[in-house]
């Protein structure tokens, strides 16, 4: 795969410039999250009312895709009921490991632009570590690792 | 720095025939990452592999092969004869007094395990302390905790400067009644520091402290004598060194490793076995249970036969320049920074590029066919030191050469120029 299809604009836009990026107020779940290869080490609050998850942010120490990956859920999950939320995470997990189909990963959307590491296996957990580390904190976990498993949703969930 | 000088690139103490030297290894035209040239750029965690080194691991599978120290048959005493010879080649390369004092183990960490186990486990008591510095890769740290969790005995470390160079005053102010060993890299890893070791052993040996040197970086760049070093026990790989995984060497002074119980049990390290008692075969046998990695043994003989026969000397100098020329291009990358920057170096490059992860550095260069090491390279208390998760790690042989310094310079330019 050549790099740039993976290092694009938006991936480096979101890197320099995260969107919510800090600490949330009013939080009502937080998680954290560690890739043990890399260092990666990113928290995720999420405000949840009633059904509905209102507002997601995180901070940490992260290498771009990470940080990318980051910023774009954030985004992507805002507004959407906890079900939602959950078959993102399960959605985005199967188009980096290379399981989803085409029609699954259309249904991502601006997300695709990480289709491309289902071809780094060494990258795929700094992708999938954000998505993992939301997962663990809609279930109320304090924390998510990578450790020794390239799709920790996999077994978490 | 003022005005760059301009880069030389050739110094006449050093020239080796680099062009021919990279004929002998097969992978360096074999393999092409992303359709480019491979840069290989990660020595410090595994070197490459000469032709003669394969095809002696070729030669022993097709023609000599049986297992050894236990057939009277001729093939079986032709494969011992070859491993004793093995060994004795390692012996002459460190110079060690006595062939007894090589034990062949699988590799550096096996050997420190063989050494915090049989040696830690007998001597230290609850309370005593062992001195490990800040440099060291968690091979030889893990081990140390798991023998002082399992005795008592408490870990002191050996703080490091800005520049990753050990603070000898402290080293020396750490010494008291309850220290009982030494273990301590020759050269970091992570950073490329090449530690005093031998003045480090005399301090110690005054406090009548035995030392073990973690050799794993030294013993395939530089020129090592354990006699001169006066190391009570010395650990290196042979897949460092240009010769095949599974093999290392622990070396150890023969009077120490003779007051020691075996390490783990098995074939080959007893005299006698009934039910009732065992009594152990003498040293080294003692501590080599098992049938051992008798090709890779071999195969690590004839890569010190390679390694010698172009000069353990010429090599550091050639590795120096390389070191030297990579220090000075590396400056021009807009953001990179060099961590670790000892007066006394090997050829090992740890960087950050402003604030891009190491991470997108290794797979960005990758695909220029850059490879180099990315994270925190086994050695996270350096990490730590430094206050930084990671680092881009550049870690070179005598088979690279000052092209490919200058690849590894434009891929990061092109990198930083990416984030900017
Ligand atoms: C300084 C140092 N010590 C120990 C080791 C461990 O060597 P091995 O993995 O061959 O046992 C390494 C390898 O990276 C090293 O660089």
């Amino acid at each position: 795969m050549d790099p740039k299809q993976l290092y694009q604009e938006v991936i480096l836009d979101h890197n320099k410039k995260p969107r919510n990026y800090g600490k949330l107020a009013g939080a009502t779940h937080r998680a954290e999250g560690l890739n043990p290869l890399c260092g990666d080490h990113i928290w995720v609050e999420i405000k949840v009312a009633g059904d509905t998850v209102d507002a997601v942010a995180f901070e940490g120490q992260s290498c771009a895709i990470c940080k990318a990956s980051a910023s774009m859920m954030t985004g992507a999950v805002k507004g959407r009921s906890v079900g939602e939320a959950e078959s993102l995470v399960a959605g985005f997990r199967a188009m980096v490991t290379g399981k989803a189909s085409d029609e699954e990963t259309k249904r991502l959307g601006r997300l695709t632009v990480f289709a491309g590491i289902k071809d780094l296996p060494s990258r795929v957990k700094c992708a999938v570590l954000p998505w993992h580390t939301l997962h663990a904190a809609l279930r109320r976990d304090a924390s998510a690792t990578t450790e020794g498993d390239a799709d920790p949703a996999a077994q978490a969930g | 720095m003022n005005a760059p000088a301009p880069l030389e690139r050739h110094a006449p103490a050093a020239r080796l025939d680099v062009e021919r030297i990279r004929a002998d290894f097969p992978i360096l035209t074999n393999v092409r990452p992303h359709g480019k040239p491979l840069v290989y750029l990660d020595n410090a965690a595994s070197s490459q592999m000469p032709r003669p080194v394969i095809d002696r691991w070729l030669r022993y599978q097709t023609h000599e092969h049986a297992n050894i120290h236990r057939g009277v048959y001729q093939l079986s005493e032709l494969a011992t004869a070859e491993y004793e010879a093995a060994k004795r080649r390692v012996q002459r390369f460190i110079n060690a007094a006595d062939e007894h004092e090589i034990i062949v183990t699988s590799g550096t960490t096996d050997s420190i395990n063989l050494v915090a186990n049989a040696w830690g486990r007998t001597f230290l008591a609850a309370g005593d302390e062992v001195i490990l510095s800040q440099l060291e890769h968690h091979a030889n740290i893990v081990p140390w905790q798991m023998v002082a969790e399992a005795t008592g005995a408490r870990i002191r470390v050996i703080p490091c400067s800005d520049a990753g160079e050990l603070d000898l005053d402290a080293y020396e102010r750490l010494f008291n009644a309850r220290t009982r060993f030494v273990a301590v890299t020759h050269v970091s890893n992570a950073l490329g520091t090449v530690n005093p070791v031998a003045g480090m052993i005399a301090t110690a040996h005054r406090h009548g402290v035995p030392v073990l040197v973690d050799g794993a970086q030294a013993a395939p760049h530089m020129k090592v004598d354990v006699q001169a070093l006066g190391c009570d026990f010395y650990a290196f790989s042979g897949h460092k060194l240009c010769g095949p995984t599974g093999v290392g060497i622990l070396y150890g002074k023969r009077q120490l490793l003779e007051k020691m119980p075996p390490y783990r049990g098995g074939g080959d390290m007893i005299r006698s076995v009934t039910f009732e008692k065992t009594t152990y075969a003498d040293v080294p046998a003692r501590f080599e249970a098992g049938t051992p990695p008798i090709a890779a043994a071999i195969a690590l003989g004839a890569a010190i036969d390679y390694l010698e026969g172009i000069g353990m000397e010429r090599i550091a100098a050639y590795e120096r320049e390389l070191l030297e020329y990579g220090t000075r291009a590396l400056a021009a990358v807009p953001g990179l920074r060099i961590v670790g920057t000892a007066r006394e170096k090997a050829a090992v490059i740890s960087m950050v590029l402003a604030d891009v992860h190491p991470h997108d550095v290794g797979t960005l260069a990758d695909h220029d066919g850059v490879a180099i090491r990315t994270g925190h390279h086994c050695a996270q208390p350096v990490m730590q030191r430094f206050g930084i998760p990671a680092t881009a790690r550049a870690s070179f042989a005598f088979y690279n050469t000052f092209a490919e310094v200058d690849a590894l310079v434009a891929s990061l330019t092109k990198i930083a120029r990416m984030f900017s």
